[in-house]
């Protein structure tokens, strides 16, 4: 077991013709991940570096019976490739792309809400479960099967616990980014349920930042139904107000959003709070009792 | 991204929402004309882009022509500090010259998103020209919100809701609805962030206005809005800041002496932690993103390095999408190109990365390595501090 994303998962991704989408497309697939090909709009037909091209989700889905879409999509039409996953009943929708006004976003959430699919991101590194699939940018290898979960908002951060774990020999479950922007898809909640329900996570690290509340509404859920061990750190600790810090929802605005105030909701809620970012994994460790 | 008041009343008007007459001015002479053009009292207010401006001497009332010409005098090129300004203030490079009128009401009016939500919620309240943040701890009840709809904004009726909760009447009523409605449509339309009215008036006569104006956009909009991006006015940011910005860096300077270069938002945020727990004071933020160019690389290190407290430079790097190869590639070209002399920790991991460390060991660059982030961090610091 893991969550979201496993061997079975069948993956197309949404502007592969794009560099980014042609890269990680290739990357994806020597993961192992099951990538059935591609959409662009225009290229319908054609073949890009070995993967064949849609024109539409639809089309995509009904050959293949792809049930999760990736997007790397640029700003300007990513909420409309994620409106249109959805609507073609994708299961999974997965958006990278970082940069989407705010506004296309209220939209295509309302959007994603009326429909069965599930939206992680965008503005996020993806989603993997070690040696079954990965699908994002995240570099493979230095991920290890085994039974932490992790779910973060940040991207590099996140490949900086997953290092600190795999190297004192313990592995993940599944890690979810759920990305840095204000308005997204999947919640610290949803991820959290999640994780709590799957029988091969023992333990959950989770990575916050400053800016907004979910962090403050992930630890009421934590303490009311989650009843694994949560390891908790929360970058931006230094940072100061009024200034958005490389993610657009990094910001801590009227004296809300600190890296304090989420702190103190944690470690109310039984949270292990981890201070300093090196820290990360020695505590997971010290929590699951040693590296198994 | 922010605007001037006088530019933020200019969309107002555009769209219909009620602002006073005004003009803005770049000289004295200049105030003195607006002031004729308007006739009887005005307000000259110093245009910067921070609150707080009446108490830092930066808004004054004028009875007449001369006297708005002599309140210019005496605001134009003032460093105008107020409690959200550096502590040396910022030069005022322009008044709004602005009709005087007899208030009788001070209300409260804004629009942001409301992240929980995942929409945007508009805000009124009769407690104006109070901070919004003061009145929502010690007494949440006198603010009304209304949450918009994602697909069909804001409705007649929840306009009408927030006039009420602001005790407008009749002929005000009507007014405060179409400018509530007015305000919400150019947020929409331009993408903002923030808009802000604090406060609204309502006059002794029964006129309904925006006496200030703040709105900031959504950064992440401005391709769609290049009327927009011309109000852009460098002089209110950092000069590193904006030079930054050029090569679509995520840079923002801070007050300590390590430099930090790291990929990513949240690593670059943690970095900044770290080197606090390890005693020392980070001196910017700065994310390169996930694919830095080499061109893009050394930039990074030149801004860096024109901030003069920089003693020491810590890079942290997770090469994921970056690779590290690269980035040792635009780590030796800037090192050359700049000949620095700063010392420099380095600690990298992720995607190719034995190769990039053979290639900066082969370089002859007289870096140091670290093992991980703690070990860079206290490094750096200790580099730092010996440099005092």
């Amino acid at each position: 077991m893991s969550i979201l994303v496993n061997k079975a998962t069948r993956v197309f991704v949404q502007g592969i013709t794009g560099k980014e989408g042609a890269f990680h497309a290739a990357r994806c697939k020597e993961y192992g991940t099951n990538v059935v090909g591609g959409v662009t709009p225009g290229k319908g037909g054609t073949t890009h570096e070995g993967f064949p091209v849609w024109n539409t989700v639809e089309q995509c889905v009904k050959q293949t019976g792809a049930d999760c879409a990736l997007i790397f999509v640029p700003p300007v039409a990513a909420a409309d490739a994620i409106m249109e996953a959805s609507a073609a009943g994708v299961p999974l929708v997965i958006c990278i792309t970082e940069g989407i006004p705010v506004t296309d976003m209220v939209r295509a959430k309302h959007f994603v809400r009326g429909t069965a699919s599930r939206l992680v991101g965008p503005n996020c590194p993806g989603v993997i479960t070690p040696d079954e699939a990965k699908i994002g940018i995240m570099p493979g290898h230095i991920h290890k099967r085994g039974n932490v979960g992790v779910v973060s908002r940040s991207g590099t951060l996140t490949y900086e616990v997953v290092g600190q774990l795999t190297k004192r020999g313990i592995g993940q479950s599944s890690c979810v980014g759920i990305g840095g922007d204000p308005v997204n898809g999947t919640s610290f909640i949803d991820v959290l349920k999640l994780f709590n329900e799957d029988p091969e996570t023992r333990a959950i690290m989770i990575i916050g930042e400053i800016g907004g509340t979910a962090e403050e509404e992930a630890a009421a859920y934590i303490k009311a139904h989650v009843k694994k061990p949560v390891v908790a750190f929360i970058c931006g600790q230094t940072a100061p107000p009024g200034r958005r810090m490389g993610h657009a929802g990094a910001i801590i605005a009227g004296g809300k959003g600190t890296a304090a105030e989420k702190m103190k909701a944690l470690e109310a809620a039984g949270a292990t709070l981890v201070k300093s970012p090196a820290d990360m994994g020695a505590t997971v460790a010290k929590v699951i009792g040693g590296g198994k | 991204m922010k605007v001037h008041e006088y530019q933020a009343k200019a969309l107002l008007r555009e769209f219909g929402v009620a602002v006073p007459k005004g003009d803005v001015a770049h000289t004295p002479a200049q105030a003195k004309e607006i002031a004729q053009r308007l006739g009887g009292r005005v307000v000259v207010k110093a245009q910067v882009h921070a609150g707080g401006r009446g108490k830092g001497g930066g808004i004054k009332l004028a009875d007449d022509p001369a006297g708005a010409e002599t309140a210019a005098k005496q605001i134009l090129g003032m460093m105008l500090k107020t409690p959200q300004t550096p502590p040396e203030g910022i030069k005022v490079r322009k008044v709004l010259v602005e009709e005087a009128s007899a208030i009788d009401r001070e209300l409260y009016l804004s629009i942001t998103l409301d992240r929980a939500r995942g929409t945007h919620v508009v805000m009124a309240s009769q407690a104006g020209g109070m901070e919004i943040e003061q009145v929502a701890a010690a007494t949440p009840e006198k603010i009304f919100r209304e949450w918009t709809h994602p697909a069909i904004g804001l409705a007649d009726f929840q306009a009408r809701e927030l006039a009420f909760g602001l005790g407008l009447k009749s002929d005000e009523l009507k007014q405060g609805v179409a400018l509530i409605k007015a305000l919400f449509a150019l947020y929409l339309a331009k993408d903002c962030s923030l808009a802000e009215i604090n406060p609204l008036v309502v006059t002794k006569d029964g006129r309904v206005f925006a006496l200030d104006a703040k709105l900031n956009f959504d950064d992440n909009a401005l391709f769609r809005h290049k009327e927009l991006v011309d109000l852009r006015d460098v002089h209110e940011e950092d000069p590193l800041d904006v030079e930054a910005s050029k090569y679509q860096l995520n840079y923002i300077k801070l007050d300590g002496n390590v430099g930090c270069m790291v990929n990513g938002a949240g690593l670059a945020m943690a970095t900044m932690d770290i080197i606090k727990y390890a005693g020392g004071e980070p001196a910017n933020f700065l994310d390169v993103g996930g694919s830095a160019s080499p061109e893009q690389i050394e930039n990074a290190f030149r801004i860096i390095t024109s901030d003069k407290s920089v003693k020491a430079i810590f890079i942290n790097v997770f090469g994921g999408i970056l690779r590290v190869d690269r980035l040792a590639e635009g780590i030796i070209a800037a090192v050359r190109t700049l000949g620095l002399t700063l010392p420099v920790v380095l600690r990298a991991e992720g995607t190719n990365v034995e190769q990039g460390k053979k290639m900066l060991a082969e370089s002859g660059l007289a870096l140091t390595m670290a093992d991980d982030m703690a070990d860079g961090a206290k490094k750096a610091v200790a580099f730092a501090k010996g440099a005092k």
